[in-house]
């Protein structure tokens, strides 16, 4: 930060140097509005994050002080737990399947919407309602609509299949050892896709309509017009979709407490083995996951955040 | 794609005009069959809401009620009334507050900047995306130490703290929309910051406030894991309660899914009534500078 105090403190002789922007009106007073902020962050995130680092590199497994530094046994503890390593994997199956799935769900709405559409105000509401309700809300239905009995005893979609005569699409949902997790995200993708519809909606609607006249003009078929011109306008809006989504992916916890309950052994995820843990009151193990799961997600968010720092320097 | 080909004013008419409407065709079936697969939960959470004991059994399960009851809203109420009670006492002053703290740094981030403004930025927006679980363990000792007590006050804390990166970004993307020679009259005129704040950009600030307010007040109203970590079934808001009553040994179908829906009333009624700005909450969620 040191090195950018000085030329900060130089722009106003360099007028319109950042345009749209104020500068050398005194610095003090606006530090001063901003600082309750900057403490409150810096002490509830980063002190914190510091914090649960260094608990989780101590010997602490119950509710007493530390037995002394571990290092990294924790981690190599979970590193070497089947257990963890299936939290992982169903972590991973889960964020490519919503996001695969919400992506495309969400860009398929987005255009057959795009055109002016009949009706386009009151689809664009059913499809986002959703978004409205809360995780847990939704789970209470859809741990009925995925309940994993057949034939005769069957609710839910497994009973709606058989009454369409789709005996062959009933399945164990949630409760299958191998793809159990990718039923817990049908509802996420019940829940989100019409939030990547209207980003994309959004992104659509952003392409000046001379871009696709011009294009026309030129003798672009269709597919050209896609390839060329409305899919590279719509790049960024897909980015920030991946990087909203594949968060929020990343950190499932309410969705899989209310359709399968923290300890079923097929949804088992990072965070909801973090919850166990501090449950039972293993605090550095509880730690260590947390931790774990800050890197997975800084790997995701750190570039978008530096090329978003990036491009603020460059206003 | 063919007739691409021909010359226009071959191609214009006939052949165009037909394709067009099995076109137009294939794409109102499509928006209809997907409008009716989002709707089919909460048809489900509708019809089952109104069953009686007996009624809500697999065998009826897409079946309408035998009779349409209403003892099964009545149990669900009697088990989240006072959580939706907690609920609203916690959410309001979360939404207000952390809303007019983010009012005031966005202001400062776009228009009253200093130096190191950008690695500030950066560094608030980084909190919007970490996991909550990379910082729960010290987090509940923290609010130990700082002895606040456990349900409602802690939940308007760590809404308000949490809260902070999303409605500074969106304030902040605001205002910066706004001329900034309006913000530079009012200095020549003699205004400090605050002057300038609460006399130009607060009576400029109510669309945003719309959209941080129902964001905060949606995102508040829909945590779990907070709740999980910072109450009790006793002293716990609604997604508590509804957890609670929805998971417990008695499989009472019919009031769990009236308590999903009675949870779910006042998000559902800012959708509809704000929907539009939900859209924009959306959209600044995104990140998009």
């Amino acid at each position: 930060m040191s090195s950018t105090v000085p030329s900060a403190v130089k722009r106003p002789e360099k007028p319109g140097r950042r345009k749209g922007r104020l500068g050398g009106h005194g610095w003090v007073a606006p530090v001063l509005l901003i600082l309750p902020t900057i403490i409150v962050i810096g002490v509830f995130v980063y002190g914190l994050i510091g914090s649960n680092i260094n608990t989780s590199l101590q010997d602490r497994h119950n509710i007493g002080p530390s037995q002394g530094f571990a290092g990294l046994d924790n981690y190599r503890d979970l590193f070497t737990d089947d257990d963890f390593i299936y939290s992982l994997r169903n972590l991973l199956l889960y964020t490519a399947t919503f996001l695969v799935g919400t992506l495309c769900l969400g860009f398929l709405w987005a255009w057959l919407l795009e055109r002016k559409a009949r009706g386009e105000s009151l689809f664009r509401a059913i499809y986002l309602f959703p978004m409205a309700v809360s995780f847990v809300a939704s789970g209470v239905v859809w741990r009925w609509l995925l309940n994993n009995a057949e034939g005769d005893r069957a609710s839910g979609l497994n009973r709606l299949f058989g009454s369409l005569h789709l005996d062959f699409l009933q399945n164990p949902w949630w409760t299958d050892e191998r793809w159990g997790i990718l039923a817990i995200a049908v509802p996420a993708i019940w829940q989100l896709s019409g939030y990547v519809m209207a980003l994309f909606l959004a992104g659509f609607r952003g392409i000046p309509e001379e871009l696709r006249e011009a294009a026309r003009m030129d003798g672009a078929s269709e597919w050209q017009l896609y390839r060329h011109v409305i899919f590279p306008q719509l790049s960024p809006v897909a980015l920030s979709a991946i990087i909203i989504i594949g968060h929020m992916s990343l950190k499932v916890f309410d969705l899989i407490m209310a359709i399968a309950g923290q300890t079923n052994y097929t949804t088992q995820v990072p965070a909801t083995q973090m919850w166990v843990e501090f449950t039972r009151g293993d605090y550095a193990k509880s730690a260590a996951i947390g931790t774990i799961l800050l890197l997975i997600v800084a790997i995701l968010i750190v570039p978008y955040l530096v090329s978003t720092y990036r491009q603020e320097r460059r206003r | 794609m063919s007739t691409d080909a021909i010359p226009a004013a071959v191609a214009a008419r006939i052949p165009g005009e037909r394709s067009r409407a099995v076109t137009r065709t294939i794409k109102y079936i499509l928006l209809i069959g997907f409008a009716l697969v989002i709707l089919l939960p909460a048809y489900v959470l509708f019809v089952t809401s109104f069953k009686g004991v007996g009624d809500a059994t697999p065998a009826n399960a897409w079946k309408l009620p035998e009779a349409w009851e209403t003892a099964g809203w009545s149990r669900a109420w009697e088990q989240l009334g006072p959580a939706l009670g907690r609920t609203f006492a916690m959410v309001i002053p979360a939404s207000v507050l952390s809303s007019v703290l983010g009012s005031m740094n966005g202001f400062v981030l776009s228009k009253w900047r200093f130096p190191g403004a950008d690695v500030v930025f950066t560094l608030i927006l980084f909190g919007m995306f970490i996991p909550y679980q990379a910082v729960m363990v010290p987090l509940v000792q923290l609010m130990g130490n700082l002895g606040v007590p456990s349900g409602v006050p802690s939940l308007i804390v760590l809404h308000v703290v949490y809260g902070l990166p999303i409605t500074t970004l969106i304030f902040r993307n605001y205002y910066a929309g706004v001329p900034v020679e309006l913000v530079e009259a009012a200095r020549v005129d003699g205004a400090g910051m605050l002057r300038t704040y609460a006399s130009i950009i607060l009576p400029i600030s109510a669309p945003a406030f719309v959209v941080v307010l129902m964001w905060q007040f949606t995102s508040a109203w829909n945590d779990y894991l907070f709740a999980l970590f910072f109450s009790t079934s006793r002293n716990g808001p609604v997604t508590i309660a509804l957890n609670f009553l929805a998971s417990g040994q008695m499989q009472d179908y019919s009031a769990s899914m009236a308590g999903a829906l009675i949870a779910s009333v006042p998000t559902l009624i800012i959708y509809i009534l704000l929907g539009r700005y939900f859209v924009g909450g959306l959209m600044a969620g995104s990140v998009k500078g």
